[in-house]
């Protein structure tokens, strides 16, 4: 028995999302008494893969295979499900974001493993195996149990603190048979923007709503994210208007993310955006509407003029940058 | 080339969500249904390569696991253009027990292109569309954003980290939709509605499957501290408290 963790790469590097996997992983295996081996498919070198072992991986598998340089979720399945069934896995862990939304209900099927998605603690319990999910978009958790012998549970980013531990992790390269007809995923054509944090891995994030007028009025937004280190989001209103691109659309439908630091600027708070960001650890809230519901969800607010409020704003920034 | 959209009838996402009989529940008194947003979007984005005579769309079908408490949603989504509705007569216990009825039916009516939200607004499980995918044996693309018809091949648009792939697959094929798959969700016409009343639901029993997962308890989620304002003149203040008091900056 073990607890099985998939880690995806981003061009042959592990990000924070992949060490707060293990770090969980590591806890879940603690309370089942059992070792953590993790899954890596693509080409990751061995200093980069033996730095899973500092946050709890005993065991690192690690699958190269050209045939695999395409992410197809039908071939990704069947590699991960033949190590899980080796290893005897009785949890596998994967990210809730879109590779993890891809893999781990086609694991489900073929080990008849029941899933908890977007957990967010250690298991409640373990007879019966009973974990702690989101529910309602943030508006609800539930309690659920899952009464498959093979438990697949997916990690709501940002909710599990890394832990650091003694690497005694041995890396094993694994030979998988891949069938060239198994893949049937082609990709035309990818367009990456280089070079930008990506939303969901921001610690920090400022975000504006309808708030802000127009799409002229972002450049005081896109300094002060970019002072702190952070990304920059938005309201839907702003996206479907074009002030700012889709991508940086966070709320039930777009993003969900859960940043260390949440700033809002110009958004009243509606439901819809909240389930988006509730998971932030902070969320500041600046509004000129005193009684906006984004206050009753933030630590800290300004009620005020958010064009009088952000040159000052980045002003404090710079002088604590100092 | 015929489409199936799996849809889900959710709680309004505007609804304050309350608990019954010991918070094993949710109270449905006062909900209002409607089509999960995602699969509302998929409906529209079918419906418009439907109506878009180089795609060579010839049907759209609608699929829903529920109780007769859910006719009012497949009405709806009859009336915003669907040609025809399917409901598999159960309650929809967990993702594996409607994915396994889903695909049930898909195996005796061929469809070519599945699409499925990429989650519903109620339970997050993400899971229907994959299990879908693996129960048939199809291939499947999630964070799809984009789907045009070329050549009698779907072309999507799959949204990765920092960026976006335009990637192809053989039909059968489940595409796992979300936001921007469809600028605005289509609104039903009193046409439509009229059109509606007349289109087919066909109705299915259900196979007996166990489902894999059950919510024993809801909770609220933890309340959070008070709002602590800082005067709107003294932004610096708020730095300071950041950096000092949450300890994130």
């Amino acid at each position: 028995m073990s607890v099985l963790v998939y880690t995806e790469n981003w061009d042959g590097k592990f990000k924070k999302l992949s060490f707060e996997l293990i770090s969980y992983a590591t806890g879940v295996a603690k309370m089942l008494n059992t070792t953590v081996t993790a899954v890596s498919i693509g080409n990751v070198d061995d200093a980069e893969l033996i730095k899973l072992g500092s946050y709890g991986a005993g065991k690192i598998i690690s699958v190269k295979n050209d045939l695999l340089n395409t992410f197809d979720s039908q071939a990704y399945t069947k590699v991960i499900a033949e190590i899980s069934t080796y290893e005897n896995a009785s949890v596998i862990i994967i990210a809730n974001n879109n590779t993890g939304k891809a893999i781990a209900p086609r694991l489900s099927v073929r080990l008849k493993a029941g899933i908890g998605s977007g957990v967010s603690r250690l298991p409640l319990e373990l007879n019966p195996f009973t974990v702690y999910k989101r529910t309602f978009s943030g508006n609800a958790y539930a309690h659920l149990v899952i009464r498959s012998d093979v438990r697949i549970l997916t990690l709501a980013q940002n909710s599990y603190d890394l832990s650091e531990t003694e690497n005694r992790a041995v890396i094993v390269n694994q030979e998988v048979t891949v069938d060239s007809s198994m893949s049937k995923t082609v990709i035309k054509d990818v367009q990456k923007q280089t070079g930008k944090l990506v939303l969901t891995d921001a610690d920090i994030v400022v975000s504006g709503g309808r708030g802000m007028k127009s799409a002229d009025n972002w450049a005081p937004m896109v300094e002060l994210a970019s002072l702190l280190g952070g990304a920059t989001a938005c309201s839907r209103p702003v996206s479907d208007e074009g002030w700012r691109p889709h991508e940086e659309h966070t709320g039930q439908t777009g993003k969900i993310i859960a940043p260390n630091l949440y700033i809002a600027v110009g958004i009243s708070g509606a439901t819809q955006h909240l389930a988006g960001i509730s998971s932030s650890r902070y969320i500041v809230a600046i509004n000129s509407d005193k009684d906006a519901p984004i206050f009753e969800a933030a630590q800290y607010g300004i009620i005020g003029d958010a064009f009088k409020v952000l040159p000052k704003l980045v002003d404090a920034v710079k002088e604590l940058k100092k | 080339m015929k489409i199936l959209v799996c849809i889900s009838n959710v709680p309004d996402t505007t609804t304050k969500i309350k608990f019954g009989q010991g918070n094993t529940s949710i109270d449905t008194s006062g909900i209002q249904w409607v089509i999960n947003p995602w699969d509302e979007l998929s409906l529209t984005r079918a419906l418009e390569l439907k109506d878009d005579a180089n795609a060579g769309v010839t049907s759209v079908t609608v699929i829903h696991v529920g109780t007769a408490g859910s006719e009012p949603t497949i009405r709806k989504a009859l009336a915003i253009g669907a040609d025809e509705a399917i409901r598999v007569n159960a309650e929809s216990h967990d993702a594996w027990f409607v994915a396994s009825q889903i695909s049930e039916v898909v195996k005796k009516e061929n469809f070519d292109i599945i699409m499925c939200g990429i989650e519903s607004s109620d339970y997050n499980g993400s899971s229907v569309g994959g299990m879908i995918s693996e129960f048939l044996g199809i291939p499947s693309v999630s964070a799809v954003s984009g789907i045009k018809i070329e050549n009698g091949q779907p072309v999507m648009t799959r949204e990765i980290d920092g960026g976006k792939e335009i990637v192809t697959a053989p039909v059968p094929l489940v595409a796992i939709v979300q936001k921007g798959i469809a600028k605005e969700p289509r609104i039903a016409a009193m046409r439509g509605i009229m059109m509606a009343r007349s289109k087919p639901v066909k109705l299915i029993e259900p196979l007996e499957i166990e489902p894999l997962t059950q919510v024993t308890v809801f909770e609220k989620p933890s309340p959070r501290a008070a709002c602590k304002y800082i005067d709107a003149d003294n932004p610096a203040l708020l730095i300071n408290l950041l950096q000092n008091e949450a300890k994130v900056l």
